[in-house]
């Protein structure tokens, strides 16, 4: 265990490197660079040369992308140029929002996903195969900004059964111990801020979670589908094996573990459907954050995202290999 | 299983379709894919939407009753108000918040729409493919200099699939500033390392084929057995690919156009553009974004049902 979790983290060094290289390069090949990207287009010459001193991109480019790298290890993301904060410090301000509106719309899509899937393939050419089969294409084909969109014009503006934005009502005084407003309220007692919170969680969460949704229903009914289809099946079934143990033990431990790897590795879409969400709920995290920084063009926020979004996205990815692992034991001897 | 698997595991089980069943049936590959979709629901229902589509979007502008900036200022309307006016004689889809008639810019926003699918799934396949291709190439006879070069450039593209595609696009597109041709090449771009890998991939399973064995004993060039003999067996999965990508390429360019990225000229008005512009009104008048909505589902729907019900053809597993 200890060398797989050794190997994936080695694996990792290549692939943030590219990363970072890509990164620096695109940031160097900004129009004018990253000067004129500070001082808007008028800025005179003798301005950028100044800028362009302050900031060492006078120095031959080796030497730049040894103190892009430095600066990346010491988690310096630069700072923004719209509110002058230090990037990192924003990231991880606005981060517990993004994730815990991701792991409601996770939480939502499994829920939902896997049963569906599995009932969709145990009945297939049913009405419910047809039914979450198509609604699962669909799903992949709304646009998330429009559902959510939808989802805030129908249930908060019309019916007013949600609150249409924000993660909390204005008018609540609740601590803030985490940053998760949720589970602040479970820790300080305060549950109408808990509650409060979830009511606020729900619209967004339900729109995000349509793309995972439809993943995870099409994963698992076509996982269960060939596993069903699998002779130990017919091997258990017919030695009369309790039909919930085959249930249970066979079609399920084998077929949920493709949907695992995918549940896992959502999370890339996920963070851009935020984005998007976020901003029409004006939820307050780096969705809405990001949204801002593209539209004041502000470049050292923009990679330090996704520089950022990257590491997460790798990280998860790391953590999925190695539930993998513990599912699945074949997997453990390469 | 490495990390970075689900984006590129899926394209490398598509890149697998290319195994043909030649052995089996005897027939090719295609005919063989094509009886089977005619008698598939989801590839006729696809592929009417798609043939309505772009049947609107070739010969709709011309249809249109009225310009794409035309403003009528004789009725009720408040410029920027949010106010609406309905389905009426001559306005099918009624007027936006500036007086313009709706359904002329639905329909020439279809050829918009089209506009941008089309080109940014090209600009990712051509240039996708020619680098799946080369690394398809050195990987299968460039010998061990080729290998190497395989290993980098799939590196670089597991690097650009390990990104959030959204992100990349909008981090292209930031660069670029706002644009029409902005918004074709962001989506495009992502796309890239798909198609790459994809086409690499079917060209390694082609490139362990009897035939190609042949073909090396025979003494044909190189260069002429990839182009002649490994690259038009490989290409089905791309074909696969390149119709789902049509779907991927319209909802992200709406999604782009959300963010304020999209084409800001008012006479060439785009799904994307008229649904994030219609936004601002949906609380007091949702018809406005629904048209251009629908048309994106629908035609992004027609795209994946097709997409899907190829790949499904193509794939043996599903055969019997």
């Amino acid at each position: 265990m200890l060398r797989l979790v050794v190997r994936r983290l080695l694996q990792l060094i290549p692939t943030l490197l590219g990363l970072s290289v890509l990164l620096f390069l695109w940031l160097n090949r900004l129009p004018g660079g990253p000067a004129s990207a500070i001082l808007g287009e008028r800025a005179t010459e003798a301005e950028v040369a100044r800028i362009n001193r302050a900031l060492g991109l006078d120095e031959p480019v080796h030497v730049q992308y040894w103190r892009f790298l430095k600066r990346i290890f010491e988690l310096d993301l630069g700072t923004s140029v719209q509110t002058g904060q230090p990037v990192w410090d924003e990231f991880t301000r606005a981060f517990p929002a993004t994730v815990e509106l991701s792991v409601a719309a996770i939480l939502i899509a499994v829920v939902l996903g896997i049963p569906m899937g599995y009932l969709a393939a145990k009945h297939r050419g049913g009405w419910l195969d047809v039914a979450s089969v198509s609604g699962s294409l669909l799903g992949i084909c709304i646009p998330v900004f429009f559902l959510a969109v939808l989802l805030r014009g129908i249930f908060s503006v019309q019916l007013q059964w949600f609150p249409s934005q924000g993660r909390l009502d204005s008018g609540l005084n609740a601590t803030d111990v985490t940053g998760f407003a949720v589970l602040d309220g479970l820790l300080t007692g305060e549950f109408d801020a808990s509650w409060n919170a979830i009511m606020h969680l729900i619209l967004p969460a339900v729109a995000l979670a349509s793309i995972p949704l439809a993943v995870i229903v099409r994963m698992t009914r076509a996982s269960v589908l060939e596993v069903l289809g699998e002779d130990y099946i017919r091997t258990a079934e017919s030695k009369g094996l309790d039909k919930r143990v085959v249930r249970g033990r066979h079609v399920l431990r084998n077929a949920l573990l493709p949907v695992i790897t995918a549940v896992g590795l959502l999370t890339g879409s996920l963070l851009s459907g935020a984005v998007l969400t976020e901003s029409v709920f004006d939820f307050g995290g780096l969705g809405s954050f990001i949204r801002t920084a593209i539209d004041g063009r502000d470049y050292p926020v923009l990679v330090g995202f996704i520089l950022f979004i990257a590491m997460v996205y790798v990280i998860i990815n790391l953590l999925v290999d190695l539930a993998y692992s513990i599912i699945d034991p074949r997997v453990r001897v390469h | 299983m490495t990390i970075l698997t689900n984006k590129a595991d899926k394209i490398d089980r598509l890149a697998e379709l290319t195994q043909s069943s030649e052995a089996v049936t005897g027939t090719s590959l295609w005919r063989e894919a094509f009886r089977r979709m005619r008698s598939s629901k989801m590839a006729i229902i696809g592929a009417a939407i798609i043939a309505a589509f772009v049947l609107v979007a070739i010969v709709g502008p011309m249809l249109a009753p009225h310009g794409p900036t035309a403003q009528n200022w004789r009725s009720e309307v408040f410029p920027n108000q949010g106010k609406f006016v309905g389905m009426r004689g001559e306005n099918w889809f009624g007027l936006d918040h500036l007086g313009r008639d709706m359904f002329s810019r639905w329909l020439v926003g279809a050829r918009q729409t089209l506009l941008v699918g089309v080109v940014s799934m090209l600009i990712g396949l051509i240039i996708g493919a020619a680098v799946g291709i080369l690394s398809g190439a050195a990987a299968t006879l460039g010998g061990k200099v080729g290998q190497r070069v395989d290993t980098v450039i799939m590196r670089v593209t597991d690097i650009m699939l390990s990104l959030p595609s959204l992100l990349l696009a909008v981090s292209i597109a930031a660069v670029l500033g706002q644009s029409l041709t902005t918004v074709m090449i962001a989506v495009g771009v992502v796309q890239i390392p798909i198609f790459a890998r994809l086409l690499r991939g079917s060209m390694l399973v082609q490139g362990g084929a009897d035939y190609v064995l042949a073909a090396k004993a025979v003494g044909i060039r190189r260069k002429r057995i990839v182009l002649t003999q490994i690259l038009p067996n490989s290409l089905s999965p791309v074909i696969v690919q390149a119709t789902l990508s049509l779907a991927t390429a319209i909802i992200e360019a709406a999604a782009l156009s959300y963010l304020g990225l999209g084409n800001p000229d008012p006479a060439v008005p785009e799904w994307g553009v008229m649904l994030s512009q219609a936004q601002r009104f949906f609380d007091n008048e949702p018809m406005m974004a629904a048209y251009p909505a629908i048309g994106i589902i629908i035609t992004a729907l027609g795209f994946t049902l097709l997409g899907e019900a190829m790949r499904e053809a193509l794939d043996p597993k599903l055969r019997g």
